[in-house]
């Protein structure tokens, strides 16, 4: 079932400089277990008046606890600076929970590797939550390029092992997610990452080298309406189909699409 | 409650509200938003005799009280609707009109030939119109004569209500709609989306893959306004009115200058309840005016 609500905002934090993390309060009626981790909700930005459409972000947390949803959004233009400016008490209208999320049912799957950069570790936090509940064992293996971009760690750390990396050193290992020590000492069985298109295929292709089977990506295509009606958010599976991001992702097993890691 | 019902052809819709091509899918996407039931009806995305992959992404880009569209017709084939959509849709309250499109006049006929043996389905909405694919489309429907070519084929090959949707992209679209009421069409519906462009300065391209789109949105209803106006001093045609719909009272503006029935398109993907609220909206305002019947406002502005 996707909603329709303006949502009261429940508290409002600020991580870092640049950077907000909204809790929305849902309804009753809402069934919290039915929000996947991955899945997305669209944003009617108030107050922007050079904004038209909605603006999709990633579900970051479910907390079961104050029925909160949270959202953890970068300023980078009108509409996220429009949500950065709400207060506790206010409304924000959302469509949600939309498309096809991560998967937390897969047999014979038993340790994760979640790897996200920059704003992309978002939705891992719910997904990592969610898989610790279950038993299994999880990695998360964040990236930035200065420690300042690493965010909500006390939260991660809840839930499994955290990996850092940084391009500067400044925290964890330096370099890229891909070059962090732990894919050589560990053997996992799911990989899946959130985060810029060609971190994503550089880590889809780490997976596909390291022989890890399972590797799911989250992608970021510009959306319109967030339910499959328009078309607008396309990606070309492995047959050269063109396939919506919004419904039948935004997260995909790396096979389904174009990308040339398993090929 | 006022009368809402209102006729396009023969065809008989609750409400003067439909929902546009290419904005609300097959309906379903909008099933947990919308009581489908509750539509006059809604008009499915563009459908040709063969699938067709679209345009490559980008096909989007936001405008200021709008959006540019580039999505090239991706659907999958006729045979796929008939076979696999179409049953999914029987038995709604509402009217399913399909919109089609294609590449020559006999591509068209032969593709309404496959939606005349629909039994649920009572009308096809013609897009001669389309800015975003080469072959055809908007080709037909800036000129008089190709306008006419694919009504003309199409009306031999389909017996039901048969509804043009006009292209705004002409210098004098009253003529069109003249010339396509000469060639049997039933109804006109316009406007389909405005040609234009966006551009990424710092990356010095086009935001669209073909570098050009279709403008939808607010933005583009009083340029709609006008031309649903002209078309309706020129033509006993019943008219379709849309183009940047948001509310009721933009509803009734169209049905004020002469439209019949009136589309809710882009709107649908800011608010996905707000055919809803334009049907209620609309009934709400008759009875706040003391109007019976929808008819009597339509074309009230001569
Ligand atoms: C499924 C999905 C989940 C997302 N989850 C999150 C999230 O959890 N947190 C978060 O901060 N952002 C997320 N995004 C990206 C977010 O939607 C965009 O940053 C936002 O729409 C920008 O709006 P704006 O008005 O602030 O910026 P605009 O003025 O519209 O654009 C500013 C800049 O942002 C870029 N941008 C615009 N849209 C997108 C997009 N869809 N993806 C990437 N860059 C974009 C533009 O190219 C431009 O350079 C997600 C996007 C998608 C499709
Ligand atoms: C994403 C998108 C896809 C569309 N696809 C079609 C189509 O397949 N066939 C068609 O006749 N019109 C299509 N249109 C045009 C709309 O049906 C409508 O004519 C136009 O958007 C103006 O109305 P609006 O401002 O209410 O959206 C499309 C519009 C959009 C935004
Ligand atoms: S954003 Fe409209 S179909 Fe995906």
């Amino acid at each position: 079932m996707k909603y329709s609500h303006s949502l009261v905002v429940a508290a409002v934090e600020r991580p870092r400089e640049g950077y907000v993390l909204l809790k929305l309060r849902l309804p009753a009626e809402v069934s919290l277990s039915d929000i996947e981790p991955g899945q997305f909700v669209e944003l009617l930005a108030p107050r922007a008046p050079h904004t038209f459409l909605r603006r999709p972000i990633s579900v970051n947390f479910v907390d079961y606890a104050d029925r909160t949803l949270w959202l953890l959004i970068h300023e980078v233009g009108e509409g996220t600076r429009a949500f950065s400016a709400l207060s506790p008490g206010d409304k924000l209208d959302c469509v949600y929970a939309l498309g096809h999320g991560f998967p937390i049912d897969l047999p014979e799957a038993e340790s994760y590797l979640l790897v996200g950069g920059g704003v992309g570790t978002a939705p891992l936090l719910y997904y990592g939550s969610l898989l610790h509940e279950q038993g299994r064992k999880v990695t998360f293996l964040l990236g930035g390029r200065r420690s300042v971009d690493l965010m909500q760690l006390d939260d991660f750390g809840r839930y499994g092992r955290v990996c850092l990396t940084t391009e500067d050193g400044s925290t964890g290992e330096r370099g890229f997610v891909t070059a962090h020590s732990v894919w050589a000492t560990e053997h996992f069985d799911v990989v899946a990452t959130c985060g810029p298109k060609p971190m994503m295929m550089a880590v889809a292709a780490k997976a596909a080298e390291v022989g890890i089977d399972s590797c799911y990506a989250s992608l970021e295509n510009l959306m319109a309406c967030g339910l499959g009606a328009c078309l607008c958010c396309v990606e070309k599976n492995a047959d050269g189909h063109n396939v919506c991001v919004c419904k039948e992702g935004p997260v995909f097993n790396v096979r389904q699409l174009s990308w040339q890691s398993y090929k | 409650m006022a009368k809402l019902q209102v006729n396009i052809g023969a065809l008989s819709l609750q409400n003067p509200v439909l929902t546009a091509s290419g904005t609300f899918g097959y309906g379903l996407e909008f099933a947990d938003f919308v009581d489908l039931n509750r539509l006059g009806g809604f008009v499915v995305k563009g459908t040709t005799l063969r699938p067709r992959e679209g345009n490559d992404y980008p096909r989007m880009a936001e405008t200021t009280g709008g959006m540019l569209n580039c999505v090239g017709l991706q659907n999958p084939g006729v045979e796929h609707f008939c076979q696999h959509i179409y049953p999914q849709l029987k038995g709604l309250k509402s009217e399913v009109i399909v919109n089609v499109s294609g590449s020559s006049p006999a591509d068209y006929a032969a593709c309404a030939r496959h939606i005349d043996a629909l039994e649920e389905v009572h009308a096809i909405e013609l897009n001669i119109s389309c800015p975003n694919v080469k072959d055809g489309g908007m080709a037909f429907g800036v000129t008089c004569e190709g306008a006419a070519s694919v009504v003309r084929e199409v009306r031999k090959a389909y017996s039901k209500t048969l509804i043009v949707k006009l292209s705004p992209n002409v210098t004098d679209i009253a003529s069109i709609a003249r010339a396509v009421e000469a060639e049997g069409a039933d109804a006109v519906s316009l406007i389909n989306t405005l040609m234009g462009m966006s551009v990424d300065i710092e990356r010095r391209c086009s935001r669209l893959s073909i570098g050009t789109g279709g403008l939808s949105g607010p933005c583009v209803k009083p340029v709609a306004l006008r031309m649903v106006s002209q078309v309706a001093k020129a033509v006993k045609l019943p008219i379709i009115g849309l183009g940047g719909i948001m509310t009721a009272e933009d509803a009734i503006e169209f049905l004020m200058v002469g439209a019949t029935a009136v589309q809710i398109g882009t709107a649908n993907f800011i608010d996905p309840a707000v055919t809803m609220k334009v049907v209620d909206g609309i009934d709400r305002w008759l009875d706040d005016h003391g109007i019976a019947d929808v008819h009597d406002i339509i074309g009230v502005i001569g």
